[in-house]
């Protein structure tokens, strides 16, 4: 009797709270939005009211959509990488949902989907196409299971807060495995082919270099190869869908469906194209999937026109001249940072944070070979292991010019002795974001909301 | 320079290799400096240790010889000082059964006064054994007299360690193995700040004639000049009976200690 009455009166309770949350949650979260915009504060925080009053919402908003979730990790490259697919599929036509704030986290997602759905929580979009920090996409592949997941590498950037980068290659095993459609994987990085191994649901395909490129992009096994060992011949790999042939000084050669097509490339930096071949493979099989046909003139006039992302390699203006920022995070990126931006004819400033979302151990910084720098010298360091910087550039015989751990001040003088000279500054995340807000004082720096 | 496969721009290649040398400093000799195991256990930043070794060698005046040791390799003669780092569990897998195979030529070289540093994951497989969290045992070769546990939680953030033979040593640890000290060795410091070898007793490291063991990254050396001199020294005047020293500029190291010691752990 006790039971059945209980049995009775609690689903239609749980009935009753659910149908009010559903129309109340969304309102609320788009008004906890608005006011933590207006407060000027982080982009989580009505997310985070969200998931509290409707842990439903996003897996419920996601799942309505017709071509599914897309999620979009690994170690170096994520905003970019997304940037490219969400612009590639729109030439096609298709209405993209991404989490554009850089909140690459499961509330961030929810706080980004806040502003997009209706007051009645509808989302009006095709895909979504979600950039996700490693640890953060175990979480939200539990929740909501991607259709396409796009997995870029693994490097080591965050040591101390993932331990080692097995462990972060364990995290992008079960994105992997938890997708319900295509895998995309690096093929040139063995942590991450690897996956390949451990999958019998979804369908595999390979991003790839051709092997004259592929000496540019050392894992971080191959970082300590010795001085004077032969490169070891490429092992047989899987076919790629697609592969990058070549990189020109502002083109590049793509191969796919059995021909190679060259295309103009707005973006900077060998890492950054080779991200652009991982976002063709995605966007190729999303748009398949729609069984309507893929426009292939407007993909490649979308890949040439793509512009880097916030702090990815981005060019502003500065007394006419330009001023590239180029955000390094991990020992491979450094590298390649300095190797696809040549030194000459430019003034040089690195800024080194190692704030938590920068990585504190300071390690990575005596990974990275700075004999690209020695000719010209370095003309200011910055952040607040500037000095450890510093160290780093005597003992490869560097030549500094001047060391100031307050950004601010040392930006100022950067730009002031500079003067007539296009500049460049290789920076951490944090240190990045303290210079944007600087310069914005001078310049026009785009908003990113 | 790794040599460049046809058609590979020389721009594009990778791989460690010292700043030319300023052919108009007349050496005072040589000193054979040798890597262990720089392919697999390298995680850390471990090429800051030799390359800090190799450039302070030049800054006193003598000639570097920079050697590794990989996996399979001829152990190399006339070895005047070692430097091995850290692995992540895979790199230690696979130079286990090597290292095992080296133990009596380490074993001399240790027990002969040879200066060595070794960093985490070689520090713990100088050791006698590496006890997983699970119960298996990894032998180490038993050139320390230390033994080290697995366990769930990780060690990690900035420490500094009092030393009463080198002042303060300042660096970075990242372990989850604990070690502890038997009475054969003495710790390298006790810890000021950070944990060090495990979470109870407060001491870092391990000192065993001439060789410096540490859980400590940073990389170690460039902070910690004295250190990286003292290996240099002990070398230096094993092989030639005495050693005169340069003028490296530590302007810089000071300066960085400075402000890493303010840094939050």
């Amino acid at each position: 009797m006790h039971a059945k009455a209980a049995g009775v009166r609690v689903p239609f309770l749980c009935w009753d709270i659910l149908q009010s949350m559903l129309y109340f949650s969304v309102p609320l979260g788009k008004l906890v939005r608005r006011v933590s915009r207006l407060r000027g504060g982080g982009s989580a925080l009505p997310g985070l009211v969200v998931e509290k009053v409707d842990p439903g919402f996003m897996q419920r908003t996601l799942s309505t959509l017709p071509l599914g979730v897309a999620v979009v990790s690994g170690t170096n490259g994520k905003t970019t990488t997304t940037k490219m697919v969400v612009e590639l599929l729109e030439s096609q036509g298709l209405k993209v949902f991404t989490n554009r704030t850089g909140s690459n986290f499961t509330r961030g997602v929810a706080a980004a989907l806040l502003g997009e759905v209706d007051w009645r929580g509808r989302l009006e979009a095709d895909v979504a196409i979600l950039e996700l920090d490693e640890a953060h996409a175990v979480h939200f592949v539990n929740k909501v299971p991607p259709r396409y997941s796009l997995l870029l590498n693994v490097l080591r950037d965050q040591l101390d807060r993932f331990g080692e980068i097995d462990k972060t290659a364990e995290l992008l095993q079960h994105i992997a495995s938890k997708t319900t459609g295509t895998v995309v994987l690096n093929r040139e990085d063995p942590r991450v082919a690897r996956i390949a191994g451990t999958l019998d649901g979804p369908e595999v395909l390979y991003f790839g270099l051709d092997d004259s490129l592929l000496s540019t992009f050392p894992n971080d096994d191959d970082m300590r190869a010795a001085p004077g060992s032969p490169v070891p011949a490429a092992p047989a790999r899987p076919a790629a869908d697609v592969v990058l042939r070549r990189v020109g000084a502002d083109d590049a050669d793509f191969e796919y469906d059995g021909g190679t097509v060259t295309t103009a490339m707005k973006l900077r930096g060998v890492y950054n194209i080779f991200n652009a071949a991982a976002a063709l493979t995605l966007a190729r099989a999303i748009s398949g999937a729609r069984g309507t046909g893929t426009d292939q003139a407007g993909l490649l006039t979308a890949l040439s026109k793509v512009a880097p992302a916030f702090g990815r390699g981005e060019s502003l203006v500065v007394d006419g001249l330009p001023l590239e920022l180029v955000l390094v995070k991990n020992p491979s990126g450094f590298r390649l940072g300095l190797k696809s931006f040549p030194a000459a004819g430019y003034a040089t400033m690195i800024a080194i944070n190692d704030n938590y979302a920068d990585g504190r151990d300071m390690s990575w910084l005596w990974d990275v070979e700075f004999d690209t720098l020695r000719d010209d010298g370095v003309d200011q360091l910055t952040g607040s292991r500037a000095y450890d910087m510093a160290l780093r550039l005597q003992y490869d015989d560097v030549a500094i010019g001047a060391v100031d751990t307050e950004i601010a001040p040392a930006l100022a003088a950067f730009i002031r002795g500079a003067q007539g000279k296009p500049k460049r500054i290789f920076c951490t995340y944090t240190a990045m974001l303290a210079i944007r807000r600087e310069l914005s004082k001078i310049t026009t720096v785009e908003v990113v909301s | 320079m790794t040599p460049q496969s046809p058609g590979t721009p020389h721009e594009l290649s990778f791989g460690h290799e010292l700043p030319p040398e300023d052919p108009a400093v007349p050496g005072k000799g040589t000193i054979r400096v040798l890597q262990l195991y720089p392919r697999d256990m390298n995680i850390y930043g471990d090429w800051g240790n030799a390359l800090v070794l190799a450039q302070r060698l030049r800054w006193h005046g003598y000639t570097p010889e920079l050697l590794e040791y990989n996996v399979g390799d001829p152990f190399p003669a006339d070895v005047d000082l070692i430097v091995g780092g850290g692995g992540q569990d895979s790199g230690q897998l696979v130079i286990q059964d090597d290292l095992l195979s080296r133990e009596s030529t380490l074993k001399a070289l240790a027990e002969d006064g040879t200066p060595m540093l070794v960093i985490c994951g070689l520090y713990q497989l100088f050791g006698k054994f590496f006890k997983t969290r699970l119960g298996s045992v990894i032998p180490g070769i038993g050139v320390l007299d230390v033994e080290t546990h697995g366990t769930d939680e990780r060690l990690i953030g900035n420490v500094t360690v009092s030393s009463p033979e080198f002042g303060s040593i300042l660096g970075y640890e990242n372990h989850s193995g604990q070690t502890t000290l038997g009475p054969g060795v003495e710790p390298l410091g006790t810890t000021a700040k950070g944990t060090g070898n495990n979470s109870t007793d407060g001491q870092e490291g391990a000192r065993y004639r001439n060789i410096v063991a540490s859980y400590l990254h940073g990389s170690l050396l460039p902070k910690n000049p004295a250190l990286a001199d003292f290996l240099i020294r002990t070398a230096v005047e094993r092989k030639y009976g005495s050693f005169t020293p340069g003028t490296p500029d530590d302007a810089y190291a000071v300066l960085a200690r400075e402000h890493a010691a303010r840094r939050p752990r």
